[in-house]
């Protein structure tokens, strides 16, 4: 079972490897977006302390959102997902592997590069230190909710907007948390119980997600 | 031992055929025939637990498919008209992927010996994108070479892009693997020249649904 989730997550990773150009995009979108707000809103240090988070944080949802497109679609395009399906393991474990193919290749990456994005809102040290932590709590809850909303717009047509509609409003509770733990670290009053929500979240979706994905991709295989 | 029980498959408001029944012994070959449409990818991919039958069940070794999924794909190989291959991963890589996934050797020796069979070895280290149609067959059929121990064989159109020697390589292959004691399910337009005693032919002509105003 681990030896079958190895050998997606190697498969997927090795494809990702062979096109890195999508991997790029995602994460200069991200620095792009993040970037584009001091040049909006102005230089005010204050001002731009305050809403470092909650940018950080939606930018970092619609990057990881934006590559949601390729974690079904091409595998269910040239049959490998029939096979998937027929692999006599367990599908959840192979959705997994996938998962984590795509956290660590579109959720990591915003994690490692947030610091440094952060700076250029003035945010302290230990504002920073939290937004990385919270981050790295929050973007497996991303993929993994991503990962049902992929398999259930998985042939239809638009999935795109559709993917969107219906997974953002599920990001909603990690967004607040998230963003709320670097703000209340700013605050002074401390963000331990925002990242242990974050963690529940966490825990919960590792749960159930893998599940509702392979019970959805079932369904689409009809 | 695969039996089908009373098999009846609906596509949108359309019913493809019905009161299906069949058993595919140990050693036996399974041909499905009908006409383009009249259900053959369909009855296939309800073979595999893909897709399940309108009514009616499947039975593998007496016991239905649907309650054991897991166990029943183990006994299984399924190759569809999608031939499965990442075009940007080598033939090698995804045939040991593959063969990994089905729970096969997949080690690089065996794999290659597989390819091999097929004639697509020098291929090996190619990608699957600059090979052509009857390449990426070859090596999707590459996975029957490693799987002789696996007792069901489900192949959708096999012979498709096949040159004559591919053909005739993959028949010497069926028939070994009837010959041990196999099971091979196949739907063709072709007349296969499977070297074996024990043919069985479904004609879905046969089994479509009565017109409605009958």
């Amino acid at each position: 079972m681990i030896r079958a989730l190895g050998w997606v997550l190697r498969r997927d990773l090795l494809l990702v490897f062979r096109r890195r150009g999508d991997v790029v995009n995602a994460l200069v979108f991200f620095v792009i977006v993040v970037s584009l707000f001091p040049l909006g809103v102005g230089p005010e240090a204050s001002q731009l302390r305050n809403m470092a988070p909650g940018v950080l944080w939606v930018a970092a949802l619609l990057a990881c959102m934006l590559s949601l497109a390729r974690l079904f679609a091409p595998d269910h395009q040239d049959g490998t997902l029939e096979q998937m399906l027929l692999a006599g393991e367990p599908l959840v474990v192979l959705v997994m592997g996938k998962v984590m193919a795509h956290w660590l290749v579109s959720g990591l990456p915003l994690v490692l590069m947030a610091p440094l994005l952060g700076l250029q809102f003035d945010l302290p040290g230990d504002a920073l230190a939290v937004l990385c932590v919270a981050l790295l709590i929050g973007t497996p809850v991303l993929s993994l909710i991503g990962a049902v909303g992929a398999a259930l717009t998985l042939g239809v047509r638009g999935s795109g907007a559709l993917v969107a509609l219906l997974v953002l409003p599920l990001y909603v509770p990690v967004l607040i948390f998230g963003a709320g733990a670097v703000a209340a670290t700013a605050a002074g009053t401390g963000a331990e119980a925002h990242l242990l929500l974050l963690g529940g979240f966490l825990a919960l979706a590792l749960v159930l997600a893998p599940w509702a994905s392979a019970a959805a991709l079932r369904i689409a295989m009809e | 031992m695969l039996e089908a029980r009373h098999l009846e498959c609906t596509r949108g408001e359309r019913k493809l055929f019905r009161n299906l029944s069949f058993r595919l012994g140990r050693g036996q070959l399974l041909r499905v025939a009908g006409a383009n449409g009249s259900g053959k990818t369909s009855l296939l991919r309800i073979m595999c637990g893909l897709v399940a039958p309108s009514a009616g069940e499947l039975r593998w070794q007496g016991r239905p498919i649907r309650g054991e999924r897991e166990e029943y794909c183990r006994n299984l190989v399924f190759i569809g008209h999608l031939n499965a291959l990442k075009d940007d991963l080598t033939a090698l890589e995804n045939l040991r992927f593959a063969a990994a996934l089905g729970g096969l050797p997949a080690d690089r020796e065996h794999s290659l010996a597989g390819l091999d069979r097929f004639g697509v070895a020098h291929c090996a280290e190619l990608p699957a994108k600059v090979l052509s149609q009857g390449q990426r067959r070859r090596v999707a059929l590459a996975r029957l070479a490693l799987s002789p121990t696996v007792p069901l064989w489900i192949l959708d159109e096999p012979f498709s892009a096949l040159d004559v020697a591919a053909v005739s390589e993959l028949e010497l292959l069926l028939a070994a693997h009837i010959a041990s004691g196999g099971m091979v399910v196949l739907t063709t337009h072709q007349e296969v020249q499977v070297v074996t005693q024990a043919v069985l032919r479904v004609d879905l002509d046969l089994h479509t649904a009565a017109p409605l105003a009958a």
